[in-house]
């Protein structure tokens, strides 16, 4: 059992505040995935799980143990570096075998566990050569392989993909994902991409400044974010947020255009209230180019500014209540710029942020 | 077509001069080489001829066998104490300024700390004095504390002379190894201290190699100091006997370039080894994308 509690856990630099008390608790066998834009505290947070940062105040657990002053070899935990750090004089057999040398394993049982973490990553071809004698990909599987080997209680990854160019970044997300499928341990991984976020994560921590802002299922993040900033980090292209005053049922927008508040945060909402009206791409749409066409809506003609076309779909900038918003026109239609059509938005996803404090209204 | 005629045309006058500039230099740097090694094996009289004798005319090892204290001729200096004590000497300073200078530049290269880099300038400045410069107060210090004409003084003297310059190159080398190794390695089940000898020593290992060899040329041919912290077989070295050779009223050309060419067969063979080192450099395939 390797469950992972954070509690209270702060880190300083001298005066400086990086990560700012935060409580988290990682099941056995979960999937987490850290998230936040840079400087955010996600890697200091992942290293003071490691033992690699001093933990200046709170807890950190790993299967009920407090950790906080156990150095990193003796935590049982492996990490994938973001620059693999592979041993560059050693070939990838050592690389692989080096931890089960150092716990002083016998090198029939050393050969043993390297070949099936070889086969396992497809790296047995590979094993003779040193890490510069491979390509990025390689080296990444070989990092990860380097992780499995030793059988850890977790793995910590920091950013392990973002070396990669854009499609074998695509390959290696699928390949961690099916690992963890075949090696369940818990996890703790990284990331500023929101897309490997949504696609890895069991569950998905939002971080801005040293603390967590949303913690929840990639659907639960992305269907009911918490702030406006969990708004507009996951899911891409961002959420269009348009500020706006509450009028009984009415969100009255700031040129004035009105758009009934939906259904289900009706009774969320006080007359007077400033809010911030959030709606994704996905749901602004032209009629009869959007994902749904029923459930509760509203249709306003707006022009369009600029498409850019997809193949089958199209991303379209338009103003709405003088704010530049983007939306999204499903199949295979050309729209020109200066083109005014009729956009319909589906009310029944949209979200209502307080504008004084950009939670959801839904928290109040 | 003109064009590129013309620019392969002075592509190859570049080259030409440059070659030639390379050859002029050379020649400046190996001639007075070469004669102290030809002079060696030649007796006095050819090499104080006039006109110069360029092409030798007679070869042998008489001079070395003078200079070791057999055969016909002797000189009566006591080459193989100096040797010993050259030996002896540079050995152990240059091992001293290693440990020194693997312990300081991995501190520096890795650890934050109080005034680091006012340490760190202190140390190249005091690179910037000459050495000879402080052979006064280091005599003075020296024949209070009993050590002039010892080994033990020299070897003091040297080790502080090259522990600047052996923390400064270790340092280098050290910087360009990512701390993550050390950390991926840690995570591994290591030891700092077995992270470090593990991983980053044998990554560090030629500029420390490199680092060793500079440190060990410089005390072998180092003459300023010695000569003057020096007295007798206890502990002078090879560049100081030299002067053995010069008598009040004449000089031993023979015996000295034989003896020249014993300081330099050692310092050529190391200088061999640092080039192979330097050359092979490192590899960062494992870190770098
Ligand atoms: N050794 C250090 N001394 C002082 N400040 C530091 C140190 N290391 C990190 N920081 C600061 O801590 C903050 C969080 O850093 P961290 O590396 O955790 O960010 P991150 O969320 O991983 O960002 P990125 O996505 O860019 O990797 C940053 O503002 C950084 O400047
Ligand atoms: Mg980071």
């Amino acid at each position: 059992m390797a469950e992972i509690t954070l509690e209270k856990v702060v880190k300083r630099y001298g005066a400086l505040g990086v990560v700012h008390g935060i409580d988290l608790t990682i099941a056995h066998e979960e999937f987490v995935v850290l998230v936040g834009p840079s400087g955010c505290g996600k890697s200091t947070t992942l290293r003071m799980i490691a033992g690699l940062e001093d933990i200046t105040g709170g807890l950190v657990k790993i299967g009920g143990q407090v950790v906080n002053d156990l150095p990193p070899r003796k935590r049982n935990i492996s990490m994938v570096f973001q620059n693999y750090a592979l041993y560059p004089h050693m070939n990838v057999r050592d690389n692989l075998g080096f931890g089960l040398k150092i716990a002083g394993q016998s090198p029939a049982e050393i050969a043993r566990r390297v070949t099936e973490a070889a086969d396992i990553l497809g790296l047995v071809p590979l094993l003779d050569r040193t890490p510069a004698e491979l390509s990025g990909g390689q080296r990444q599987r070989v990092a990860m392989g380097r992780a499995i080997v030793r059988n850890p209680d977790a793995f910590l990854f920091d950013e392990p993909l973002s070396n990669l160019d854009a499609k074998l970044r695509g390959q290696m997300r699928a390949e961690i994902k099916k690992l963890h499928q075949k090696v369940r341990t818990t996890v703790v991984y990284v990331t500023h991409d929101q897309v490997e976020a949504m696609t890895l994560a069991d569950r998905i921590v939002v971080m801005k400044d040293g603390n967590i802002e949303q913690v929840g299922t990639p659907m639960e993040v992305f269907n009911h974010p918490l702030t406006t900033f969990v708004a507009t980090f996951i899911g891409s292209p961002p959420m269009n947020l348009l500020p706006g005053t509450i009028a009984g049922q009415i969100v009255r927008l700031a040129d004035g255009t009105e758009v009934p508040v939906p259904d289900r945060l009706q009774r969320f909402v006080r007359d007077g209230m400033a809010v911030q009206l959030g709606i994704r791409p996905d749901d602004i749409s032209p009629v009869g180019h959007g994902l749904s066409q029923d459930g509760p809506g509203a249709e306003v003609s707006l022009t369009v500014d600029l498409a850019e076309p997809l193949g089958m779909e199209s991303l379209i900038y338009t103003r709405l209540a003088g704010q530049e918003v983007q939306a999204k026109l499903y199949g295979p239609r050309i729209v020109a710029p200066g083109e005014v059509l009729a956009f319909r938005l589906a009310l029944d996803r949209a979200h209502l942020f307080d504008a004084a404090s950009g939670k959801s209204v839904r928290a109040h | 077509m003109t064009v590129t005629v013309q620019s392969r045309a002075s592509k190859q006058a570049k080259r030409i001069a440059l070659w030639f500039t390379t050859f002029a230099l050379m020649l400046v740097m190996c001639v007075p080489g070469l004669w102290v090694v030809l002079s060696a094996f030649r007796p006095n009289r050819e090499i104080l001829a006039k006109p110069p004798v360029w092409i030798p005319q007679e070869l042998s090892l008489v001079n070395f066998g003078k200079v070791f204290g057999f055969g016909a001729e002797q000189v009566g200096i006591p080459v193989g104490s100096y040797f010993a004590n050259s030996l002896i000497i540079a050995l152990t300073s240059t091992i001293i300024a290693l440990i020194i200078g693997i312990g300081g530049g991995y501190a520096f290269a890795r650890y934050r700390f109080r005034f680091k880099g006012g340490l760190f300038l202190g140390l190249m400045l005091f690179r910037a004095v000459p050495g000879i410069a402080l052979s006064l107060p280091v005599f003075m210090m020296w024949s209070k504390l009993g050590l002039v004409d010892t080994k033990l003084g020299l070897i003091i003297v040297y080790v502080s002379l090259n522990v600047p310059f052996t923390i400064w190159l270790i340092d280098g080398f050290f910087r360009q190894i990512p701390q993550a190794l050390s950390e991926a390695a840690q995570v591994d089940g290591c030891t700092r201290w077995q992270a470090f000898w593990k991983i980053e020593f044998p990554l560090a290992k030629s500029g420390i190699a490199a680092a060793g060899v500079f440190a060990f040329l410089t005390s072998w041919n180092e003459f300023a100091l010695a000569s003057q912290l020096t007295r007798s077989t206890d502990s002078k070295t090879l560049p100081v006997g030299l002067l053995d050779f010069t008598a009040q009223f004449t000089i031993d050309w023979a015996g000295m370039c034989a003896m020249a060419v014993i300081i330099i067969i050692p310092a050529l063979i190391l200088t061999f080894i640092v080039q192979k080192h330097l050359i092979a450099g490192l590899t960062f395939g494992g870190v770098k994308g």
